[in-house]
């Protein structure tokens, strides 16, 4: 039997075989949507396809390069979406009129003092004061200005909601609120792993899983900044509008947005993959402890990877918001924004880009025909019921699309167990 | 004195329970976290499906807790926690057991386990609807109102029938729980497993009944959980990535691996909840005349809001991890 390693690097170069029959399968189905549905519903899915790929290219390189998991894509795509809204949306006279942001800015100043004074308290040690009677002052102190800033702060909050709604926008060309979406996202993500990245990676699904959640609850509720569940439409585009230039043409510009950041993110991707930066990422995923051996400052690597990780997911969340014009913060569910993400990554093959662009749009475009097949098959059901007899429940209609949540479920235990490595694994070459 | 009542109300009645259902469910995710070494997303799942159990039971049959003068749910609990302790044992088999066989690394049993969670809450979804429903289907709730014999008190402490109920099993089980893990054969064998697998199994513990033994613990104080949770609420099939938060948050705050300290890390958080969004102002109210205008005259002194609840967990867990990762009692698995 032979034993030795097949060198990938000195044979020559195979067919890509199934890469090419799933990409043409994948076509295939583009192409079938194409001739069903209509030109203009197809070009919307494609670019929603298209942003759900950047945020899949911003968990692969967290979960297949660097073996994090991140369980809470959608507080970081819910954050680039609040950015996009904010940046984009034209100013709200109402508010930048009155004298409310004046106190707005006075409240922020006093937060600024607060933590200052906290912090100076936390240092009290260093002029001989006892330790145990520093924790006290700090925590007396931090309780006291706390509790007298978010007094504050909700006079203004209440005042702003009364007289003008909300805050508003800031008027400011789309693309500025996509970029501070991710750098935001960014931020969020080095909060995150600065705390846990250090830890079993349990830990970082949990924390990631609440942070999620606790950035829902926020734009959810605050609703002087988001307008909370009254939602904000319409979000200006990069690109002319659908009311200028008609459906079909508007959405296949903004395509070619989304496209050509996919381009340039997959180029810079690859790049890194290839360079002894993304050698080195995986030689922390496979073995931490050999790779600190060789001197690697393992935890620091881990951060910039997951930090950009969370970037990308900032960046597509706020395209995902600018194109579906409407910011709702209701509207991030974990099924949409997260899972829906880790099938696409863990089905198209984690650490292979192009695998997970094409793990992407077929999930993507899946998921968008399995609703209406959903709801077939139940009034299927229903029918056959009612003919046995069955008294069928009336919400009929949202259960049956509770079972895409069973369907996703089953995918992702499935996959891990069968084809833990993706559709298109991931190729390692081994030199020598 | 009034005050004090609306304390004893809002924050010592409310914290307990509440912490009594995060100590129950996080001693589960500390036991799966000791033998298993994964981090069980599906647990607040579980939970809610040992709730459904006992409402469809209850629905089965109403008039079950007649003959005991108890709320039918009650009866029923033990029938509904066999069955959550079935699935639990069903789940490892069909799911855990063949990603342990190929050897993965704990958080590709944590991906499992969240594709679980999806499976789970798209079965009880899709049978239960999305609304909330009462546990308490053909009995009513009880309500005790403790009058405080002191001169000038008009509240009364008020306490619910379940609430009751709720304190008492938890008692039963965390006693239980106890005598299990230090008396019996079995539980020694699971202490032994948890700090060295691959001694336990030379000297001669056979590893799979006790993931099996983990499993039908974890699912049946999962059934009680959630279903002390729906009698004190409602039944609301969508409730388990809230409850998750606390539950981990509780687990780590005890030290993973550490059922006594989940059992405390559980009225930590429980209670950490409930002070932060109790409204101080009311417990001032009494010194009005001696206190600084400014500090009466704001209405409102909670530390967060009702909605941002969830943010207490995590913080908690934020800070425990910065400062001491392993726990309050030394944790086994960091």
């Amino acid at each position: 039997m032979d034993t030795k390693r097949a060198d990938t690097v000195a044979a020559p170069r195979r067919f890509p075989l199934r890469e090419v029959v799933l990409f043409a399968a994948v076509l295939t189905a583009v192409l079938g949507v194409y001739l069903v549905m209509g030109a203009a519903y197809s070009t919307r899915m494609l670019v929603e396809a298209s942003c759900y790929a950047i945020l899949a290219l911003g968990l692969t390189i967290q979960w297949g390069y660097a073996g994090q998991f991140n369980a809470g894509v959608m507080g970081f795509v819910a954050l680039g979406g609040f950015c996009a809204m904010f940046f984009s949306m034209p100013i709200n006279e109402a508010f930048w009129g009155s004298e409310l942001p004046g106190e707005l800015g006075q409240v922020l100043l006093y937060a600024i003092v607060a933590i200052l004074v906290v912090f100076g308290a936390t240092r009290l040690d260093r002029i001989g004061v006892p330790k145990l009677l520093r924790t006290l002052i700090a925590i007396i102190l931090g309780v006291v200005l706390y509790l007298m800033v978010v007094n504050a702060f909700r006079g203004v909050t209440d005042q702003i909601e009364a007289r003008a709604g909300f805050i508003g926008g800031l008027g400011l060309p789309v693309g500025v609120g996509w970029i501070v979406g991710g750098a935001l996202a960014g931020g969020v993500g080095y909060f995150i792993g600065k705390v846990c990245l250090g830890l079993r990676s349990d830990y970082l699904a949990i924390a990631t899983l609440g942070i999620a959640e606790i950035i829902k609850a926020f734009l959810k509720n605050a609703d002087w900044l988001t307008r909370g569940t009254a939602t904000v439409s319409p979000l200006p585009w990069p690109v002319p509008g659908p009311a200028e230039i008609g459906f079909t043409l508007a959405r296949a510009l903004y395509l070619s947005v989304t496209a050509a950041m996919i381009a340039v993110i997959f180029f810079l991707l690859s790049r890194a993959y290839h360079a002894p930066w993304g050698r080195m990422i995986r030689a922390i995923r496979d073995n931490e402890i050999s790779a600190a051996a060789m001197g690697k400052d393992i935890n620091k690597r881990r951060l910039e990877i997951f930090v950009l990780g969370c970037v990308l997911m900032g960046l597509g969340g706020a395209a995902l918001a600018s194109f579906n014009s409407m910011f709702d913060p209701q509207g991030y569910l974990p099924l949409n924004h997260t899972f829906l993400v880790l099938v696409m990554v863990i089905l198209g093959g984690p650490g292979n880009n192009l695998g997970t662009l094409f793990g992407a749009v077929a999930v993507y475009i899946i998921w968008i025909m399995s609703a209406p097949l959903a709801l077939f098959l139940m009034d299927m059901a229903m029918s056959l019921g009612q003919g046995l007899g069955w008294e069928t429940p009336t919400n009929m209609d949202s259960r049956a699309l509770q079972a895409r949540v069973f369907v996703i479920g089953l995918l992702i235990t499935l996959v891990l167990r069968y084809a833990p490595k993706g559709l298109l694994p991931e190729k390692v070459k081994h030199h020598g | 004195m009034n005050e004090l009542v609306f304390f004893i109300n809002n924050v010592v009645i409310a914290g307990s329970v509440t912490g009594s259902i995060y100590a129950i469910g996080a001693v589960g995710v500390t036991l799966i976290f000791s033998i298993m070494r994964f981090a069980h997303f599906a647990h607040g799942d579980m939970m809610t499906f040992g709730a459904f159990m006992v409402l469809l039971l209850t629905t089965a049959f109403p008039g079950a807790g007649d003959a005991f003068g108890v709320p039918s749910a009650l009866v029923l609990l033990p029938l509904a926690m066999a069955l959550t302790a079935l699935l639990a044992v069903g789940i490892d088999k069909a799911f855990y057991k063949p990603l342990r066989a190929h050897g993965v690394k704990p958080i590709v049993l944590v991906i499992g386990s969240l594709g679980v969670t999806l499976m789970l809450q798209g079965l009880i979804r899709l049978f239960a609807g999305t609304s909330g429903q009462s546990l308490y289907v053909d009995d009513r709730k009880e309500i005790f109102r403790l009058a405080l014999p002191f001169e000038g008190v008009r509240a009364p402490v008020v306490v619910t029938e379940p609430q009751l109920y709720l304190f008492v099993i938890t008692l039963v089980a965390v006693i239980g729980l106890h005598l299990f893990l230090s008396r019996s054969r079995l539980g020694k064998a699971m202490r032994a497993m948890s700090d060295n697998p691959d001694l336990a199994q030379a000297s001669g513990i056979n590893t799979n009944t006790i993931v099996a033994v983990t499993w039908v613990i974890a699912g049946g104080l999962a059934a009680i959980a959630g279903t002390l949770l729906s009698l004190d609420v409602t039944f609301k099939p969508d409730l388990s990535f809230f409850l998750l938060l606390p539950i981990f948050a509780a687990t780590i705050v005890g030290g993973v691996g550490h059922p006594y300290g989940a059992v405390a890390g559980g009225f930590v958080v429980g209670f950490a909840e409930t002070l932060a969004v109790f409204n101080w102002s009311v417990l001032l109210r009494p010194f009005r005349d001696s206190l600084p205008e400014w500090l009466t005259q704001s209405g409102n002194l909670a530390f967060v809001g009702t909605e941002y609840k969830i943010v207490v967990p995590f913080f908690i867990l934020v800070a425990i991890l910065v400062w001491r990762p392993t726990g309050i009692f030394k944790g086994k698995v960091i």
